[in-house]
Order: C-alpha cells, then sequence, then structure tokens
C-alpha cells in the first residue's frame, strides 16, 4: 500500500493501479498532460514526476509506474517541486506566450500548471521553434507552434475513434503533430479538441468567440441521437457558443459526436421566430392569438376525431404528453411519434429498449448488429463498442449493409434472407452467441423502420430468446434508436389508440386536421387538402406545408425531460430564451388548449411532470435504468429479402437543426461530397 | 515536401523484391507483421531511388499499417530519403571527432566540386550533398558516406580526387585512403613492439 508520507496517509488502491491512480485516490493531485484516464498510458511529458522510496535517487512519472506494497511517495517534497519545475521550464522552452491571442486561454492545463507548479521566469534566450499549421479539416483549428507533444490525439485518433490519421512526424526538435493534409474522417473528431491539454488544436466554429468566464454553462441533454449524451450548453446572451460533453460514465463517458458538438449554429439560422398563418396560398406573419384563432375556427364544426397528431424526433417529453392529452381530450386516437415508422410493441418496454445499458456492453462478449451503422447512428456508442472490441474477447458478426465501423466483423450477409435463416438457428453466428456468457444483439431502428418491421422485430427476439440473449440478468435485445424523442413517446404511449392511424395512415387520408410537433422527416407531398399545423422551432419540411405554424423551443431553450435509448430519464435546462414570440412547447400547447376549449388540467412544469409519472412511473425516476420485464417475440409476418440499408445518407444532416447549420454543410461537403466526387 | 512533384505515382515491389518483402515478413510472428516496416521501406527505396508517398502507400498497405504510421517512421530516420536523390550520395560527417580532423575541408570540397549546398541535388542527378551526424568511424575521421560505402581518413585532396573519379564514373575503392590497415596505426604500430605476432 502505497505511503504518502507528506501527508501521512496511507492509500489503498486497486491491484494493477498505477503511482498516479493511487496517489489521486488519496485526494491529492498531480499535474499532467500526456496521461489521459481514456487513453494508453505514453509517458512522454515527465509532468508528473514524484520522488519515490525506496528507489533510485531520481523522481519517477507516476503515470507509468505500478504502485507498490510500502512505496513512498513524495508528492511535494523538494526533488518533486524541483523536478515539475524543470520539466515546466522545458515545456516552455519552444511554446509561445500568446496567451493572450488563444482560445484556450482560461481552460490551459499548461497555463495552470505553469502557475502552479511552474518557475517565475525561463532561462531560455535562445529563439523559439515555429511550426507550421497543419490541416485537420472544418471542424479543428490547429496552431501547432503550441504543441507540446502530449501525443494525446494521436492515441485518442488510434484507439477511442478508430481512425489512425493523426501522427507524429520527425524527430526531436523537428517532431510535429500531422495527419498527412487530410481532415480527421472520424464522427469523434472534436473530442481532440477537448483532450488538447494547451491551445494547439482548438475548435474552428468557435475560434475567437468568447473566454470561458464569460459563458453561461447549463447542463443540458443532447438530441441528436438517442444515446442522449450528457453536454454542457455553453452561451452568452441569447446565443449557444459551444457545446462540450459533460462526464456520464454510463452514457458518453466524456466523448461527443461532432454533430452533437458542432450543430448548434443551426440555432440562429432559419428559425421560427413568430407564428405564421397561411391566407390565399402564401403564410404571413401573424399574433398568437390570431394562429390560435385560425386553429379554432378550422376546429368549429369537425369532428375531434379527425385530428392526428405525430411527434418529431427531437420532441421532448413535456410537449409530447400535453400534444398527447390535449389530441384525446378531442376524442381521436391518432398519434404516433414514430416518423419512420418503426415497428415496436408500445406497452412492452424491452421491445424498444437498448436493454444491455451503453455500460453493458462492456460486459458482452458477443455482438450481433442486424441492419444498423452504429458509426453514424450513435457515434459515441460506436466508440464504447470498439472499447469493449479492444479490450479483446469480443465477437462480433453484422448482417445488413457492411460498414467501416473500427473494430472487425464477420459479415454473415446483408439481406432479409440471412436474418430468416438466423431466426431459425442457421447461422454460423448462432453458435457464437449460445456460446458467450454475455451475448447481446443491436438491431437497428432502419431496420424496424422497413414495410416488414414488425416481423424483423419478431425475428430478432427469437433470435434472442433461441440463442441464451435472455436471462435472469442479462437482456441481450437492443434496439438502436436514431431518434430522441423515440423511447420518450413510446413511454408516454404517443402511439395509435384503438382504432387509431399510424403515421402512415396519418400521411394516407385517415386525418383532416395534422398536428406536427417538429415532425420534418417525413414525406408531406401526398397530404392533399389537408389542415397542417406545425409546432417547431426551424423553418423546414414541415413548416414549409403548413397552414398554421406555432413557434416553439428548441432542444436548449426550454427545460424538457428526454428519456435515451436505454430508457433513462434525463433532464436538460434551458441555456437561452428562444427567438421572438417562440415559447416553450409545452405551454404553447397548454394556451390552445384554452382556446380550443378543452383546457389541459396544468398549468406549471411541475404540475405536467407529475403527470408524466402517473401516465408511466418511469418519469418517476432520474438518471437511472429500470430494467424492462422481457416480453417474448410478438407474431411474425415474412421478412423481405431486401437489403438492410442504413437509413442514415448523411450523419451531419439528419434534422432540422443540422440541416440549418453552417458547420454542418461544410463537413459534409468535406466528408462526404468530396468523396463522392472523387469515388 | 517538394519531392512529392514529380514522384513516382505509383509503386509496387519487382518480382524479386517481392519475393524478399515476403522473406522479411516471415521473420516475424503472426499479427506482428508491421515489425517488417524499415527492412521493406529499405528494399522500396533500393529499387524506387527514394522514398515517394507512393512507396509509403504501398509498404503501409502490405503491412496493414495506417499510412501514417510508415510516414512516421519514413520521417525519423535520415537514411530514408524522401525527395528524389542522385545516383552518388554524399554523407559528410561533422560531428565533432570529424569537424576536429578537418570534416570542414571535406565539405569545402564539396561544396565547390559539386556546387551544392546541403539538401541539394544536381540537376544531372549525379550528387546529393547531406549533412549527417557521427558515422561511428570516428577512429579514421574525417568519414564520407558515399552510398553505402565509407570513405575514410580525407583530405582536401582525396576528397577532391574521390569525387572527380565519382564523376567519370568510377567508384574507387572503399576504406581508408592513408596508409594503413583499416584503423591501425599509420605507418606500422606504435605500441606492443615487444609482443609477438600472435596478439
Amino acid at each position: 500500500m502505497p505511503k504518502l508520507p507528506d501527508d501521512g496517509l496511507e492509500v489503498e488502491f486497486p491491484p494493477g493501479s498505477t503511482g498516479l491512480q493511487a496517489i489521486e485516490a488519496a485526494g491529492r493531485e498531480v499535474p499532467r498532460f500526456c496521461y489521459h484516464e481514456r487513453l494508453s498510458i505514453a509517458g512522454n511529458c515527465r509532468m508528473c514526476l514524484v520522488e519515490i522510496r525506496p528507489g533510485p535517487p531520481k523522481p519517477a512519472a507516476s503515470c507509468a509506474m505500478p504502485a507498490g506494497d510500502n512505496m513512498e511517495v513524495l508528492t511535494s517534497s523538494p526533488m518533486t517541486q524541483k523536478a515539475r519545475k524543470g520539466v515546466m521550464e522545458f515545456l516552455l522552452i519552444n511554446h509561445p506566450l500568446d496567451c493572450p491571442i488563444c482560445d484556450q486561454g482560461g481552460e490551459c492545463d499548461l497555463q495552470d500548471q505553469a502557475l502552479f507548479y511552474g518557475a517565475d521566469t525561463s532561462r531560455f534566450e535562445e529563439n523559439k521553434r515555429a511550426v507550421p499549421d497543419k490541416d485537420m479539416g472544418p471542424l479543428i483549428k490547429t496552431t501547432m507552434t503550441r504543441c507540446i507533444h502530449c501525443t494525446r490525439c494521436i492515441r485518442f485518433a488510434e484507439e477511442v475513434a478508430g481512425v489512425p490519421s493523426i501522427g507524429a512526424v520527425g524527430r526531436s526538435e523537428h517532431m510535429e503533430i500531422t495527419t498527412l493534409e487530410r481532415a480527421v474522417e472520424s464522427e469523434l473528431s472534436g473530442n481532440v479538441i477537448d483532450l488538447c491539454p494547451v491551445g494547439a488544436l482548438t475548435s474552428k466554429p468557435y475560434a475567437f468567440n468568447a473566454r470561458p468566464w464569460e459563458l453561461r454553462k447549463t447542463e443540458g441533454i443532447d438530441v441528436f441521437d438517442a444515446l442522449g449524451a450528457n453536454i454542457r450548453i455553453d452561451s452568452r446572451g441569447p446565443e449557444v457558443l459551444r457545446i462540450l460533453p459533460r462526464l456520464n460514465e454510463e452514457v458518453n463517458e466524456e466523448w461527443l459526436g461532432d454533430k452533437s458538438r458542432f450543430a448548434h449554429d443551426g440555432l440562429r439560422r432559419q428559425r421560427l421566430d413568430r407564428p405564421y398563418v397561411r391566407r390565399n396560398g402564401r403564410l404571413h406573419p401573424a399574433s398568437w392569438s390570431e394562429a390560435f384563432e385560425a386553429i379554432r375556427k378550422r376546429m368549429e364544426g369537425r369532428a375531434g376525431t379527425a385530428i392526428g397528431a405525430i411527434a418529431g424526433d427531437q420532441a421532448d417529453a413535456e410537449s409530447m404528453q400535453a400534444l398527447k392529452d390535449l389530441v384525446q381530450a378531442l376524442g381521436s386516437p391518432h398519434l404516433d411519434c414514430r416518423q419512420d415508422g418503426a415497428a415496436a410493441i408500445p406497452g412492452q418496454r424491452s421491445s424498444y429498449l437498448f436493454n444491455s445499458t451503453v455500460q453493458g456492453i462492456e460486459e458482452a462478449d458477443a455482438l450481433l448488429l442486424i441492419g444498423c451503422n452504429p458509426r453514424w447512428e450513435s457515434p459515441v456508442l460506436n466508440a464504447r463498442i470498439r472499447k469493449r472490441w479492444l479490450a479483446g474477447g469480443l465477437q462480433v458478426g453484422l448482417i445488413g449493409e457492411a460498414h467501416e465501423l473500427g473494430y472487425r466483423y464477420d459479415h454473415l450477409g446483408t439481406g432479409g434472407q440471412t436474418l430468416r435463416g438466423a431466426a431459425a438457428g442457421r447461422n454460423r453466428f448462432c453458435a457464437v452467441l449460445k456460446g458467450a456468457a454475455r451475448p447481446m444483439l443491436i438491431v437497428g431502428a432502419g431496420a424496424l423502420a422497413r414495410p416488414d418491421g414488425a416481423a424483423v422485430l419478431a425475428a430478432t427476439q427469437r433470435i434472442a430468446e433461441l440463442n441464451g440473449l435472455i436471462s435472469e440478468s442479462w437482456n441481450g435485445f437492443n434496439v438502436l434508436n436514431r431518434a430522441a424523442s423515440r423511447v420518450g413517446g413510446l413511454d408516454l404511449g404517443f402511439v395509435p389508440g384503438e382504432g387509431g392511424a399510424d403515421t402512415g395512415g396519418m400521411l394516407s387520408g385517415a386525418v383532416d386536421t395534422l398536428f406536427l410537433l417538429g415532425a420534418d422527416e417525413i414525406d408531406l407531398s401526398g397530404l392533399g387538402d389537408v389542415f397542417v399545423i406545425y409546432q417547431g422551432h426551424h423553418g423546414d419540411a414541415g413548416a414549409a406545408r403548413a397552414d398554421v405554424i406555432l413557434p416553439g423551443a428548441a432542444y436548449t431553450e426550454k427545460p424538457g425531460t428526454w428519456v435515451n435509448l436505454e430508457g433513462r430519464v434525463q433532464r436538460s435546462e434551458r441555456a437561452t430564451f428562444p427567438p421572438g414570440d417562440a415559447r416553450e412547447d409545452w405551454a404553447v400547447l397548454r394556451a390552445l388548449s384554452d382556446v380550443l376549449g378543452r383546457p389541459l388540467a396544468y398549468d406549471s412544469l411541475p404540475a405536467l411532470r407529475a403527470r408524466m409519472g402517473r401516465t408511466n412511473p418511469v418519469f418517476d425516476t432520474r438518471d437511472e435504468i429500470v430494467a424492462a420485464a422481457w416480453g417474448g417475440a410478438a407474431p411474425a409476418g415474412r421478412i423481405d429479402d431486401a437489403t438492410f440499408a442504413s437509413p442514415v445518407a448523411n450523419y451531419y444532416m439528419t434534422d432540422p437543426i443540422s440541416r440549418a447549420s453552417e458547420t454542418m454543410a461544410v463537413c459534409t461537403e468535406t466528408f462526404l461530397a468530396a468523396e463522392a466526387r472523387n469515388g | 515536401m517538394s519531392g512529392r512533384a514529380g514522384s513516382a505515382e505509383s509503386f509496387a515491389f519487382t518480382a524479386d523484391n517481392l519475393k524478399a518483402a515476403k522473406a522479411v515478413v516471415a521473420k516475424y510472428p503472426e499479427g506482428r507483421q508491421q515489425s517488417a516496416v524499415m527492412p521493406l521501406l529499405d528494399l522500396a527505396q533500393r529499387q524506387l531511388g527514394w522514398t515517394s508517398p507512393a512507396v509509403i502507400e504501398y509498404v503501409a498497405d502490405f503491412l496493414d499499417l495506417p499510412a501514417i504510421r510508415v510516414w512516421e517512421v519514413v520521417s525519423f530516420y535520415t537514411m530514408y530519403y524522401r525527395e528524389p536523390v542522385g545516383r552518388y550520395r554524399l554523407h559528410v560527417c561533422t560531428t565533432t571527432p570529424c569537424w576536429l580532423r578537418g570534416s570542414d575541408d571535406v565539405v569545402r570540397v564539396c561544396k565547390e566540386k559539386t556546387g551544392l549546398d546541403f539538401g541539394e541535388t544536381d540537376e544531372k542527378g549525379l550528387f546529393t550533398l547531406l549533412e549527417v551526424e557521427c558515422l561511428g568511424a570516428c577512429v579514421n575521421a574525417p568519414i564520407l558516406q558515399v552510398n553505402d560505402d565509407y570513405y575514410e581518413d580525407l583530405d582536401a585532396d582525396r576528397t577532391a580526387a574521390l569525387l572527380d573519379a565519382l564523376a567519370e564514373g568510377r567508384q574507387p575503392s572503399h576504406g581508408t585512403l592513408a596508409e594503413r590497415l583499416n584503423s591501425a596505426p599509420e605507418g606500422g604500430k606504435t605500441t606492443l613492439l615487444e609482443a609477438d605476432a600472435r596478439c
């Protein structure tokens, strides 16, 4: 057990710990640049030097030193202090003194550690070296002269992202970090900005925008995929200036996908900031009362049963609950929260959840992917699979289109016949699943959204049952949802009631009035003269077709609840206010219900949330997983032979916000359009 | 890097080199084939004359390595030429022992004779002049390495004669150019004179 004689502390540590980890376990800080909890140990910055007894009469790098019994570690002895001062002096030899014009200023590890552990002056009088900047694509701005060669970005690209495109070329003083003149082709590339301990890699879209102390930091939940990554929204005044990941070991660790991190500039463009009403075929700006009045007139004298509502992929649970209550109060059963029409068994939670949980991936030893491209449907979740794969002993099989995923897999086949075979036990991967202690399968939302989605769901459930994926302590059946609102909507029962039409039915004439809650991913061309009410935040497909537009709030602009793909209920806070006349969505619906003469039974957010808890008790929990009971396979139809294609054609543009984002447009051009042109 | 221009657009081992490359790769245990990166780069450079980006891509593919990892290796070592070089690469050692023994003269003569500065290649593609750190033959300093061969105990005249011979297409025998055997003392033994020949 190592001792810290400075404090007289004795430290307990798990076997295999390094000296640095043991010291941290004792609550002492160790300065470091290259060491990172989630990356391999490099030991090349030397900042974590400490004095060790017994040992050679020189300091040792604690990050790379195994902690041993009865080892005495001196974290503030003269030798340790002198070593840190020396290392810092060397690091600063070639580091420019350009903190005033550096975007990292104020949140810079080098700045902070130079202050606490460095000397006051430098003895270096020669010229500093200068390094040409590198092109790392549209997201990462480089100022390579500031680089201290910690190699965190290299290790991240190779280990976590699985895209070994960053490297260190040259030697000694001529060493440079570079990418072979290519953008970093990873959906996780933005994380190197967080990892860089200095200002060498900074955010290009955020360049010269703000200092960290000017920003208001709000805890939020990401809605660009169904993972529900925990984010920190940094805003100044009415603008969201940047989005950073928050640490949550159970969900996103400390990573964030590039779309989630950079698409927020779409919040400033194409916004619906006032109500609109269509008159004589054109949308005219209107006041709230005019817009509500237009809806009331339309509803007057018509059966309430002819109204239908579709919830979009980014809708919060509060607004879905309010809309569901309103539509039901009007007497209509036509509700659906599935724009893509994906199969799910409402009420049977395990049929639409990621039951193994994201953290559970790390226990799995066999994984069957069916009709999904996790790299594009949830890059952070894919990084977790890769992490598990790197640890060794995970066998992966894939049915569907082949993609570069960052780990090796056995490509079993592309189409429905392979899945039929697997469901009947006639597939080589069945034996792998049977032989595994913790087997899991992941079926993509795209596969369930096919016309034969119900049969696909039944087949995958049968694979789970037949191959030992379901047991007392383990549920290996997982649906990889793409929509942030999906699980919440299904939990709230935002699905067709008795005799109600689903999305497809509503779009083909089952209703004469259609309420779209931020639903833009559907084909509205066949609606004919259906009266469309669009409530949302961006002027996208839905708003273009709408007869009345009710401006709502985007995910950063309202306190909201989202349920992630595991069924984890998470709350997001408001970072900024919606622009112009736009209001929080549930409040809009509450006001509308008054106008329609069916007032909702809640006037405040707490009352609405209590109502959600009564709809489904899961909403009374927060940030935790309630295991869903296994429901068994549903009756099946026939699975079509068609290839399981990924539903995501472009990772960078999947929703109204990212389609309005300039940064995402540049990413699309850089990573996809250019590639398509070059073949 | 200027060498990228005019590089061979594509590269592949000749049949002989392919055989040699497979023999090199076979030396390493299964799953450790990437250890063969340096000998393979050497083979490729001997075939093409320099290590072009195409060579790097080819070797990376050959060993299933990311190109950046091969590029790291190539850029670390001075003897992988990242630009086209001449027929004779003149590596002049200017590290302290050679310098003390007159490497300045060798450098001066090389520069005068070839008209090149360090790092340059003449237009005919005959000479490339390179400054290198210690070649590990200090006992016979100063040293000029021409391609794979060491020419030792140089001075201004000997360097000039060597370069003239090379320019004429002759390659003098390598080793010391002084009156001695290898690194034995010039003019015969000076110590251990009593010892018999066995020692």
